[in-house]
């Protein structure tokens, strides 16, 4: 009785937190919305990380001021998620078309044991042009994912390997760094195309 | 006598029993459509492959295991993304499919993955999946090798 009293409650709780996320989706603009704010990223021009691109030259955050961000977590050893989003993110760069030249577009990873620098440019190589992949040293990654709200985590498989589960949720930033809104993963065409749009219009608003 | 039936897009091969099972029996007819899977890079990396198992049959069917030449540990493992946006994958077990249902390997959800590779999986080819019934049955799917970047069946 008192399990099934708890089961009830913690369905009540799980029914709340999806309300409150297609809240937050809705209204993520709007003045004290839902979600918590400690929960959403911080403005890049708050962060502090010093990473590698896949051509091996010096980033960090600074790097995406100035034009609107679309960055997301994953690794290259990762079967079904990392590559499901960056076809997803190819598809939708294609959709945009000549705008997606306008745009950041990071691919940062979670496994930089296994993701060295040649190894990230093997793999972006086979994606969207536009897509950079990001590595570094690992406290620097930390420094990233915690920038982003983001995380992850080793977890060791049967195989004697180990895998990394991660925050899958892209996240697009305005062209002066401010947080805009995320992508969740598996968020259908027809909506990720039209936030990835707000995001390059904000850009816009702040040029003029 | 069990009779499988397999549609796949490019190839199929229909097999009747292995070495250690003489006769089939038990689950109804199963249909396998839209196999596919994604290239990989050299052979360190674990693969995936994607289909649709319906079960036309009366009876339900359990898929309880994989094998395949391709990879030394085949197994059916499930993505789950939960409400903070973190996914995870972990074994999914036995899939039972009721009668006239159907389950969905695709991205993000279920997923044949292939871990120790024996080689690597070159786009444009082919290689066999063997799907391993409870009640000792056994079927083997041409999987088609799509590119690195392939969103599906299609590609």
């Amino acid at each position: 009785m008192r399990r099934r009293a708890i089961l009830g409650y913690g369905a009540a709780g799980v029914g709340a937190v999806a309300l409150m996320l297609f809240v937050g989706w809705w209204q993520v603009d709007g003045p004290g919305g839902p979600e918590p704010v400690g929960q959403r990223p911080v403005a890049l021009t708050e962060m502090d990380f010093r990473l590698t691109d896949h051509e091996g030259n010096a980033v960090g955050p600074e790097t995406l001021i100035g034009r609107p961000t679309m960055a997301f977590f994953g690794f290259t050893y990762c079967p079904d998620v990392c590559p499901t989003t960056l076809s997803d993110i190819s598809g939708w760069l294609d959709d945009l078309g000549d705008e997606a030249h306008e745009m950041n577009v990071a691919f940062i990873t979670v496994d930089p044991e296994r993701d060295t620098v040649e190894t990230m440019a093997e793999y972006v190589g086979y994606f969207h042009p536009a897509i950079r992949g990001w590595t570094g040293p690992e406290e620097q990654i930390a420094r990233v994912a915690d920038g982003f709200r983001a995380t992850y985590e080793r977890v060791p498989t049967e195989s004697g390997d180990y895998t990394m589960n991660h925050t899958a949720s892209v996240f697009l930033f305005a062209a002066s760094g401010r947080f805009v809104t995320m992508i969740d993963y598996h968020e259908p065409r027809e909506f990720a195309v039209p936030k990835i749009r707000r995001a390059l219009e904000e850009e816009t608003e702040g040029a003029t | 006598m069990k009779k499988y039936i397999l549609t796949s897009t490019l190839a199929a091969l229909l097999t009747l029993g292995g070495l250690s099972v003489p006769a089939l029996a038990g689950p109804e007819d199963v249909v396998v459509e839209n196999a596919w899977s994604r290239a990989s890079i050299g052979m360190n990396r674990p693969g995936a492959a994607y289909m649709k198992i319906r079960n036309t049959g009366d009876e339900p069917v359990t898929l309880i295991g994989l094998t395949t030449p391709l990879a030394m540990m085949p197994e059916i493992h499930e993505t789950k993304t939960n409400a903070e946006g973190v996914s995870s994958m972990s074994p999914a077990g036995e899939i039972a499919i009721a009668p006239g249902e159907s389950v969905a390997l695709e991205p993000g959800g279920l997923h044949a993955m292939l871990m120790r590779l024996q080689e690597p999986m070159t786009e444009g080819d082919t290689f066999p999946l063997t799907l391993l019934f409870d009640d000792g049955g056994e079927m083997t799917v041409e999987v088609p090798i799509l590119g690195i970047a392939a969103r599906g069946p299609e590609d």
